[in-house]
């Protein structure tokens, strides 16, 4: 049309476009998706239990809260710092809604508004963890290593009294015990098909407003066709369980992550964090509120970790002096760098958390279907994140290396 | 080329400390001109234009922008007035593509904060065809991936897009190869030639000879002289450089003279 004639678009450049990514260091989802095919055949073929719908809907509601805790996780990656105190603000979190719920007292509240006041609590968190990181300068690991702690301390003084807490509140205990009727599940698969499907192609027509050609017309209608058929899929295989269907964390994780992705893709929010996370110096020199982008991810992460911290403490009912303990922290940060989000900041994609914790939850179910014990389970998820890492790290210099 | 400078600096003064950066130093540019800004390590050039940049406070002094006389507190003010500066290290992100580094902090958004993609890629594109930028394959390509004649490029065009009227760089060339310089000096070239006003910082000599209108030579921090390329040789100048202007007076051998401003 007019001017944007600088890129030729070139049909069939789909495995061109891969193998540039692959050799400027841009690995994308590939490495975990092959990962990810391969435990599911590996454990299909030698455990008995594994591949049925039951387990299926089963790994997706124990990695529910990781997940949602992940997906903060990524931001924080993004913009080149770390948050070490996810796990016990998740099940701090956990503890402010059980107690906010806790029937025969002053603070016994409706479930949701449970559910927002341990949410409110997560993003207050994050604000001051990452104001002391954005204006004094403070190292995150150091800030959110003292969070770590001082939020286990935290729930061990309000649980200890009573060595655990009931939630007898079915709204929250809903979060990671509902699911969905056969039907219902269809008509979720179908909306959220169309968001996406609205989503991709209103980029495509703003584009063509602006005589910007589609680069990639086989890319475009691949995403077009295999987001809503994995949709499908996903619905038809949680239905195939006789007593249950869709379960309600999946209709939350896959919200949590298309709100996430709009966020760090579509908005200046978004782009701002990717700046700061590639260098923050030409962030700053261009007028961007470093300090402002640092502390608002924080509060995502926070915000993030209560929530997940909500459907753990819901799943099991109750919270006790373990929560947010065990590996949920390094399942969370495992899940967004397993998935190909880079810990040196500026390269990552919020639904890396989603494959991760794919990825880790799918071993450990398929290690415990098999009756390994925690110590396999631990060493092989160990080994998969070293690798991970390593892949990160090679991209990286590949990546600096076709620079310049 | 109009011959009213664009800018116009007169009697700037700056000291860090006990350290005098700058004495008395008068400057200007044109419209359509490259004015090559030389000097040796220490000279003043980078305090220079920082001053301009607004970065640091000048002393005592007047800057003069387009016939008015202005104050530069800050770098925000520079811009608005619509003076760009180019760093050596560049600034740009290397995780993000070439239309997200041209809009970087200034991105085209709608009331709800989403970005306009479409907008910026097609104004990227404009940008890079009227500076005539051919050696980038695809503007939607991640800055990591290109030459450091390609960044520059990047970088120089950020500069020219956002309606300057002065663009200041510092050291284009300095880490380019040959191939590499000779993209960047028809840039710089290309630029005074849609009549902006361009400062080239440089210790290359051979580069300011090919694209420099004037030469404007700083030592010790102070305006050694102002020199017309067609009218002087790199012998003058590196002497300039190096020992100042000599004063020529009759029957005194001119190379062991005092150096007069």
């Amino acid at each position: 049309m007019t001017t944007a004639a600088v890129d030729q678009p070139a049909l069939a450049s789909l495995p061109r476009r891969a193998f540039d990514n692959l050799r400027s260091g841009n690995l994308g989802p590939l490495p975990v998706v092959v990962a990810l095919a391969i435990i599911v055949v590996y454990f299909s073929q030698t455990a008995s239990n594994f591949f049925t719908a039951g387990n299926f809907n089963n790994i997706i509601t124990q990695m529910a809260g990781t997940t949602l805790i992940a997906y903060g996780v990524v931001f924080v990656l993004l913009i080149g710092e770390i948050d070490l105190s996810v796990a016990y603000v998740s099940g701090f979190a956990g503890v402010v809604a059980a107690e906010m719920q806790l029937p025969g007292t002053w603070h016994e509240f409706p479930g949701l508004i449970a559910i927002l006041l341990a949410v409110l609590v997560g993003v207050l968190i994050g604000a001051g963890q990452g104001s002391i990181v954005a204006l004094i300068g403070v190292p995150s690991f150091v800030v959110t290593l003292a969070g770590f702690l001082i939020w286990q301390g935290a729930i061990i003084k309000t649980v200890e009294s009573k060595g655990a807490i009931i939630i007898q509140n079915d709204t929250i205990n809903n979060t990671a015990n509902y699911f969905f009727s056969h039907r219902a599940g269809w008509i979720i698969a179908a909306v959220v098909s169309l968001v996406y499907v609205i989503g991709v192609l209103s980029q495509v027509w703003a584009n063509r407003r602006h005589g910007i050609p589609v680069r990639d017309p086989l890319l475009l209608a691949w995403r077009l066709l295999w987001v809503p058929a994995a949709m499908f899929i996903v619905v038809d295989i949680c239905n195939h369980d006789v007593r249950r269907g869709v379960p309600f964390a999946l209709v939350l994780i896959i919200a949590a992550l298309l709100v996430l992705t709009y966020l760090a893709k579509r908005t200046t929010f978004g782009r701002h964090v990717y700046a700061v996370g590639g260098n923050a110096e030409a962030a700053r020199r261009a007028g961007i509120n470093v300090a402002r982008i640092r502390i608002l991810v924080f509060m995502i992460a926070g915000a993030m970790s209560a929530l997940g911290g909500v459907v753990l403490a819901a799943r099991l009912n109750s919270v006790d002096l373990n929560q947010g303990g065990g590996t949920l922290l390094i399942d969370a940060i495992a899940a967004a760098v397993i998935g190909g989000t880079s810990l040196f900041g500026g390269r990552g994609e919020i639904r890396n958390a989603l494959f991760g914790a794919l990825v880790i939850k799918t071993i450990e179910n398929g290690l415990d279907t098999k009756g390994y014990s925690q110590g396999i389970i631990f060493i092989v998820t160990g080994l998969i994140l070293l690798l991970a890492v390593t892949l990160d790290a090679v991209a990286r210099r590949l990546q600096v290396k076709s620079g310049r | 080329m109009s011959d009213t400078p664009l800018l116009e600096l007169r009697g700037i003064t700056k000291t860090f400390g006990s350290v005098q950066a700058l004495t008395d130093v008068d400057f200007e540019c044109r419209p359509g001109e490259v004015m090559a800004l030389v000097g040796d390590n220490g000279a003043g050039k980078s305090t220079l234009i920082k001053c301009v940049a607004g970065i640091h406070p000048v002393d005592s002094g007047e800057i003069w922008f387009d016939g008015q006389h202005v104050t530069v507190h800050g770098p925000k003010d520079a811009v608005k007035l619509g003076i760009e500066v180019v760093y050596q290290d560049l600034a740009l992100c290397d995780n993000l593509d070439v239309v997200q580094n041209m809009y970087l902090g200034r991105e085209a958004h709608d009331r709800l904060q989403r970005l306009q993609e479409p907008v910026m890629e097609v104004k990227t594109a404009e940008t890079m065809k009227s500076l005539a930028v051919t050696t980038i394959k695809s503007i939607r390509q991640p800055v990591a991936s290109l030459s450091g004649g390609q960044r520059q490029s990047v970088a120089v065009a950020r500069a020219v897009m956002w309606n300057s009227r002065l663009v200041i760089l510092d050291e284009p060339t300095a880490a380019l190869g040959v191939a590499q310089t000779e993209q960047v000096l028809s840039l710089v070239n290309r630029l005074a030639e849609q009549g902006l006003a361009v400062v080239l910082i440089s210790h290359n000599l051979h580069d300011i000879f090919e694209v420099g209108t004037r030469i404007t030579v700083l030592r010790l921090g102070r305006n050694v002289g102002v020199y017309d390329r067609a009218k002087t040789t790199q012998q003058e100048i590196v002497q300039a450089i190096t020992a100042g202007v000599p004063t020529k007076v009759a029957g005194i051998p001119a190379d062991d003279s005092e150096v007069v401003v």
